[in-house]
């Protein structure tokens, strides 16, 4: 059965189950890699991507729940690479390893859609779904107080 | 070497009509779909190009390749490696593209591990530069006919002053062409560095931030297969029926195939199960769901990791073999101390599970992509997996998501080749998060016993420490009983500790899983009692655990641990060169706890903790801030972490792995542990698993280098050592409280 959606603002239909999540309809289908896998069960936001610009862990989301919608992966945040995101992620060295920052990025962008200027606080909350091994957090923290200021 | 690669540079740009992707080997199928030795830089277009070695390729472009032939796994190697080569080689930076080494012994050393890729090989990098400087040099003399000592290299370019002419590198190609290698060359002064020392920033930034960096597990081939693989819970065992008919009904199934039993020991063999393939990772993930299999979990199948604990404590608490005396450790002495320390086991947990793709061609040669810490050992173990010669095999090498110490066995790579071969198809095996948990290379399961001798003046002076583990060793040959020699090494046997009686002792443990090693491996827990014992000591003594520490530290001396009968391994290296400093100890001690503050009023209910620890020849020193709340959760409020590693290159990477060790140090203290039931690990993901997430990262971790012109030492693990006992000192400090037991939240504490 083919699921018809926009992904990163191309209209896409795929011939999938509905039930496969869509972070392997994106990675497996699609062909798109960027988004990746950590964990299978929305414990770790490795997986994040928006739909309809709200982040949502797409390991556990069926692609069935993308019909219709805008889903936008790392890919399609920005056409040059240079959201303030990841322009700030660039600009501190956040990645170490990289592998958990697509998810990080996708969860930092959502939260500046919903909340500009975050405190410390806001951050912990939002960001916490988000696991990164390499432990990148406290540059996590400054590079989204550092987009949060190139926004303003 | 340079004359083929040449060749075959020339041979891929005349099949393909493109240049730079750094294509320079033989061309298979699979190669022709995906570059296999990956490129990052500028582009541009050359038609000739010089290598003065394998690590370096000068273009008529101008563009200076730089062959990066150690894993990048957040470490930041992709970027330091290039740093070290450019600044002797005098190329520009904007001017150097990084390409991914295939694994190939041509290379040396690429074991991607014990934090050896500066400290083993900064002179091997700076030599690949420098000789590449000076063969263009000597280009440009013999291109004008002027003495070679009368040129310069200078900013991608040789100059001769006297006639005042100049030629960039992309300029001498041609007549470098043919002319001979230089073996050696003089490296530069150290205030002459370029790059050497400077912040420079990640060159694989834009990847990382786009989707574009290609990890183990984002290979794509015409065709492929996905792979997912049941294995027996408990390792050793094997499948006694399956039932394979519910899963071939899983749209998208392809294949069934039953792997090749497990051996002991496991080395990095396949260890067994079933392997599910389908046309994408999510069916065979369902498919593999559908399988009926019933186990006959082997030799290992009754271990439980509850009654082990009290079989390791009780073999810690008892007489072992010595392997360290100094003076006679059971003195009487007018008051004695002793406690036991355990750790549990843990899985290092990268964020991408281990992943692999490979395809076997008709000619029976195998062409993989690993993530892979050890490129020359998953060649060889793919070639034996195979029965095929290891010239036979390409091993490209993707970007790591996250390595630990997982990534250096190469099981999970010699599945996917041996099932590329099973069915004719490309293979990726990709291990999902609960495979990772439940079926790798264990970090060490230990128990430690101590007991220090204090004379009524509050002086140390005995010291006994038995430390029993399963071993690593355990995973190469039969029948191991406890500890190997190379574990000592790693944070017992140089011991730092002024105390003029002192006995090391080592206690038997059979392994039950597969051990392996994880970041910082026995260090881990040798420091972790080490200096949680001294701070008990401290307290017990009614002193300052800051100035206890220096004075159990004792004076600026070189240990050499052979005084002591001991067989010190020192990380491979003379005491000469990287020397057991108690004076470099004392510096990081006193450094941190300056950055800390120590000694200063804390807000109601905080405490500050401190240890200190020598590993893979780097000193490193930690305090950490924590209070409890009033739910009892356990709160690190901030780290501060000081490192004296000699010599470093890239300082921002530095500082980052120090970052990084203090979340990875917290994970392992806070919330790491696995458990086994009937052979089997218990946990299985994050949940029952937990990391260190952002609302637990202290407020900042404060990291400091020393400034030191001393050989470089390890940088990547010796940062996680010395965080545990500082959180564990610490929340003595707030509530009275000594634990000796890791993970905290079976304290109670998160």
């Amino acid at each position: 059965m083919a699921i018809d959606f926009e992904l990163n603002g191309e209209s896409v239909s795929l011939d999938v189950d509905p039930a496969m999540p869509l972070l392997w309809a994106i990675r497996d289908i699609a062909g798109l890699t960027g988004t990746k896998y950590g964990c299978g069960k929305a414990l770790c936001g490795t997986c994040t991507v928006h739909l309809n610009g709200q982040p949502v862990r797409s390991c556990v989301l069926p692609a069935s729940a993308a019909a219709g919608a805008k889903i936008t992966t790392i890919e399609g945040l920005s056409e040059d690479g240079n959201h303030p995101v990841q322009v700030a992620w660039r600009e501190l060295n956040v990645a170490q390893c990289g592998y958990c920052q697509s998810g990080q990025i996708m969860s930092a962008v959502g939260l500046l859609e919903r909340n500009p200027n975050p405190t410390d606080a806001d951050i912990d909350e939002a960001m916490n779904g988000n696991i990164c091994r390499c432990g990148t957090y406290t540059r996590i923290r400054k590079a989204i107080h550092r987009a949060a200021g190139d926004k303003s | 070497m340079s004359e083929l690669r040449k060749i075959s540079r020339r041979e891929f740009m005349k099949r393909t009509g493109q240049a730079g992707g750094g294509l320079v080997f033989a061309l298979t199928f699979a190669s022709a779909c995906q570059p296999n030795e990956v490129a990052v830089g500028p582009a541009a277009k050359a038609s000739a190009s010089v290598a003065p070695n394998v690590y370096v390729n000068i273009r008529n472009d101008g563009i200076v390749e730089i062959y990066c032939h150690r894993s990048e796994m957040g470490q930041g190697i992709r970027t330091s490696l290039p740093q070290v080569i450019a600044d002797e080689l005098e190329a520009d930076w904007d001017k150097v593209e990084v390409i991914q080494a295939i694994g190939h012994e041509k290379y040396g050393d690429q074991n991607t591990d014990g934090s050896t890729s500066i400290r083993n090989h900064f002179d091997l990098l700076r030599n690949a530069g420098a000789t590449g400087r000076d063969m263009m040099i000597a280009a440009a003399a013999q291109m004008w006919a002027v003495p070679v000592d009368e040129c310069v290299a200078r900013e991608h370019a040789v100059h001769h002053e006297a006639s005042g002419k100049s030629a960039g590198y992309g300029d001498l190609v041609e007549t470098a062409t043919g002319m001979p290698q230089p073996e050696s060359a003089e490296f530069k002064a150290r205030e002459d560095y370029r790059y050497i020392g400077k912040a420079m920033d990640t060159i694989d930034g834009r990847a990382f931030t786009t989707g574009g960096a290609k990890y183990g597990t984002d290979t794509v081939l015409p065709n492929m297969l996905y792979a997912s693989i049941e294995r027996c819970p408990a390792f050793g065992g094997t499948a006694t029926s399956v039932e394979d008919v519910a899963a071939r009904a899983v749209a998208g199934v392809v294949d069934v195939i039953r792997m090749p039993e497990p051996t002991s020991p496991p080395l990095f063999n396949i260890q067994g199960g079933i392997a599910v393939l389908a046309s994408n990772s999510w069916s065979a993930a369902e498919g593999r769901k559908a399988l009926k299999i019933e186990w006959d979990r082997g030799v290992n199948g009754e271990h439980e990791s509850q009654a082990y604990k009290k079989d390791l404590i009780a073999s810690a608490s008892a007489p072992g073999t010595t392997v360290l005396t100094r003076g006679d450790a059971d003195e009487q002495t007018h008051s004695q101390h002793e406690a036991v320390y355990y750790t549990p086991y843990l899985a290092q947990a990268p964020m991408e599970p281990p992943a692999a793709t490979a395809i076997v061609n008709e000619d029976g040669s195998c062409e993989v992509w690993a993530a892979t810490q050890d490129p020359q050992t998953a060649r060889s173990t793919v070639a034996e997996t195979l029965g095929i010669e290891k010239e036979q095999v390409t091993m490209n090498v993707t970007l790591l998501g996250g390595g630990f110490g997982r990534k250096s066995k190469p099981d999970f790579v010699a599945e996917a080749a041996w099932l590329a071969r099973e069915t004719g198809r490309p293979v990726m095996v990709a291990w999902s998060r609960e495979d990772d948990i439940r079926h790798g290379y264990f970090h060490s399961v230990s128990a430690q016993y101590f007991r220090a001798g204090i004379d009524k003046d509050g002086a140390t002076q005995t010291w006994l420490q038995r430390s029993s583990f399963p071993s690593i060793a355990s995973t190469f040959a039969p029948d191991v009983p406890g500890p190997a020699g190379f574990e000592l090494g790693l944070g017992l046997l140089d011991a730092p500790w002024n105390v003029p009686n002192m006995r090391i002792e080592t206690c038997d443990a059979k392994a039950h899983l597969r051990i392996g090693w994880l970041r910082s491996v026995c260090n881990v827990f040798h420091a972790f009692g080490a200096c949680g014992f001294v701070d008990e000591l401290a307290h017990a003594k009614g002193q300052d655990p800051k100035e206890h520490l220096l004075e159990m530290i004792g004076p600026a001396r070189k240990i050499d641990p052979a005084n002591d009968s001991a067989e010190y391994g020192n990380y491979g290296h003379e005491l000469g060169k990287h020397p057991v400093d108690t004076g470099r100890l004392s510096a990081v001690a006193l450094k941190v706890a300056d950055m800390a503050e120590w000694g200063r009023d804390l807000p109601e209910g905080h405490g500050l903790g401190i240890a200190v620890h020598r590993s893979f020849l780097a000193y490193v020193g930690a305090v950490a801030e924590v209070s409890v709340d009033e739910s009892g959760k356990l709160i690190v409020h901030d780290l501060w972490i000081a490192i004296d590693a000699g010599t470093v290159v890239n300082p921002d990477r530095v500082h980052s792995q120090l970052e990084g060790a203090g979340i990875f140090g917290m994970s392992l203290a806070l919330h790491g542990e696995l458990t086994t039931k009937d052979g089997a690990v218990v946990e299985g993901n994050f949940d029952s698993y937990p990391m260190t997430r952002m609302s637990e990262t202290p407020a900042e971790i404060h990291t400091h280098i020393m400034e030191s012109d001393a050989p470089p030492g390890g940088v990547g693990e010796p940062g996680v050592p010395p965080i545990a006992p500082a959180i564990v000192n610490a929340y003595f400090a707030v509530s009275g409280k000594r634990v000796r037991e890791l993970p905290l939240r079976n304290a109670g504490l998160t």
